[in-house]
């Protein structure tokens, strides 16, 4: 049975305390700091679960989820975190690039008087202030109490209004009919979808799909978790060291942040 | 005089016709199972669904569509009354011993939708049939399954 089973496990019954578990989850991270900075506390990280929540609770605004990708630990060459969520999502290829659903992409940017190239995970951002549920006109893009972006596509209509005011072009549209989904992940033809943030692991208490291979099989360059809680090993990162948004002029205070960008 | 034995005549030809008609209909409901008329419904897992039968005819709908807000809005992640449940409970198996989808006019929800000409299109965007990993544990693929064959019009 894997850790965070166990915790989900746990979590249900009445006598376990998350926030017991938070302090001494920060009580490890502070001990991995002294013992190997910057080291100790990767691996602590990755393998914690995120936060513990009923099945039957409502998501609050006490929760306000985020990644940090450090891009020195992110290899030009790889692209274990698209993969990964392709295979999570189910998203299959049509062999039209031009058309095919792109929930996660490497982006290569290029300094052109030096030739340094890096290439960087990008997704939806999951703005605190989104563009895309401010233009949509039937209200299916919507951010969760927690501050996932999504779409409801009970009520999208296709129009792509989001995908034009999305200043990171994470969203998607799909052109085809599609068959055989994954069962958590429900998509189809005439709707626009984007990066969950795999809200349905999120609700199990795992990772994201992309944070997971990048941990197992990648550089581990991405850590996930919640920005409102001060002892979460994120906060406490993007706390002590420099991290950039992108486009943080456009005032969107979007909740992926990168490190060495 | 020519009309009333028109009548009676008409009145004849209307009492013959209604009994032919429930002769079929009794025909129809002995075997069922091979008739194109009838929905097939397969029996799902376990005891019983999670409501009454008559219940969940009239209005599953409407217990879909609140389980369905009360998860994509808010995160409630309740088995219950969720579509994925459904599917689980009332998997069909094909021939090659794997859930049928929406394809096979076998498949639950297919069977009475066809039946009641009502056009669905959950199954646009949901998966129809559950992952392999969601199947219930006491069910083995392959397992023949009994079929009711009860269609009464009270229900």
């Amino acid at each position: 049975m894997s850790s965070e089973t166990k915790d989900r496990k746990k979590a249900n019954t009445p006598g376990f305390d998350p926030a017991r578990r938070s302090f001494l989850g920060a009580m490890a991270t502070a001990a991995g700091v002294t013992l190997a900075p910057g080291v100790i506390l990767y691996g602590i990280s990755n393998t914690s679960p995120v936060h513990a929540k009923a099945v039957d609770a409502e998501v609050s605004n006490a929760v306000r989820w985020g990644m940090l990708i450090d891009l020195n630990r992110c290899d030009n060459g790889c692209d274990e975190c698209v993969s990964a969520c392709a295979t999570e999502n189910g998203l299959s290829s049509f062999g039209r690039p031009e058309t095919d659903a792109q929930w996660i992409r490497k982006v290569e940017i290029k300094n052109s008087q030096t030739g340094y190239s890096k290439s960087l995970p990008v997704m939806c951002q999951h703005c605190e202030n989104p563009p895309c549920v401010d233009v949509c006109p039937t209200g299916a893009s919507f951010k969760r109490a927690d501050g996932i972006v999504l779409v409801d596509k009970h009520t999208c209509i296709g129009c792509r209004y989001c995908m034009m005011a999305c200043p990171y072009k994470a969203r998607s549209f799909v052109h085809e009919s599609l068959e055989d989904q994954k069962p958590y992940a429900p998509r189809g033809k005439g709707t626009v979808e984007s990066c969950t943030l795999c809200v349905h692991r999120i609700d199990a208490d795992l990772n994201p799909a992309c944070v997971e291979a990048c941990s197992d099989s990648g550089g581990g360059a991405m850590l996930f978790g919640d920005l409102n809680d001060p002892n979460s090993v994120i906060s406490q990162r993007v706390g002590k060291y420099a991290s950039q948004q992108i486009r943080a002029d456009l005032g969107l205070n979007p909740g992926i942040r990168y490190r060495n960008l | 005089m020519n009309l009333r034995r028109i009548s009676i005549g008409m009145l004849a030809i209307m009492l013959v016709a209604i009994s032919s008609m429930s002769a079929v209909v009794c025909a129809e409901e002995d075997n069922a199972a091979s008739s194109a008329l009838l929905p097939v419904i397969p029996v799902g897992q376990g005891e019983a669904c999670v409501e009454e039968t008559g219940f969940m005819r009239r209005n599953h709908m409407e217990l879909l569509k609140h389980q369905r807000d009360e998860t994509m809005l808010k995160g409630v992640r309740r088995e219950h009354y969720s579509l994925k449940e459904c599917l689980n409970c009332h998997v069909v198996y094909g021939p090659d011993a794997t859930p049928v989808t929406v394809a096979s006019p076998s498949h639950f929800c297919r069977s009475c939708h066809d039946y009641a000409a009502v056009s669905i299109d959950c199954f646009q965007c949901h998966a129809s049939r559950p992952e392999s990993g969601d199947l219930p544990a006491d069910h083995q693929p392959g397992s023949v399954l009994s079929v009711t064959t009860s269609v009464s019009g009270s229900d």
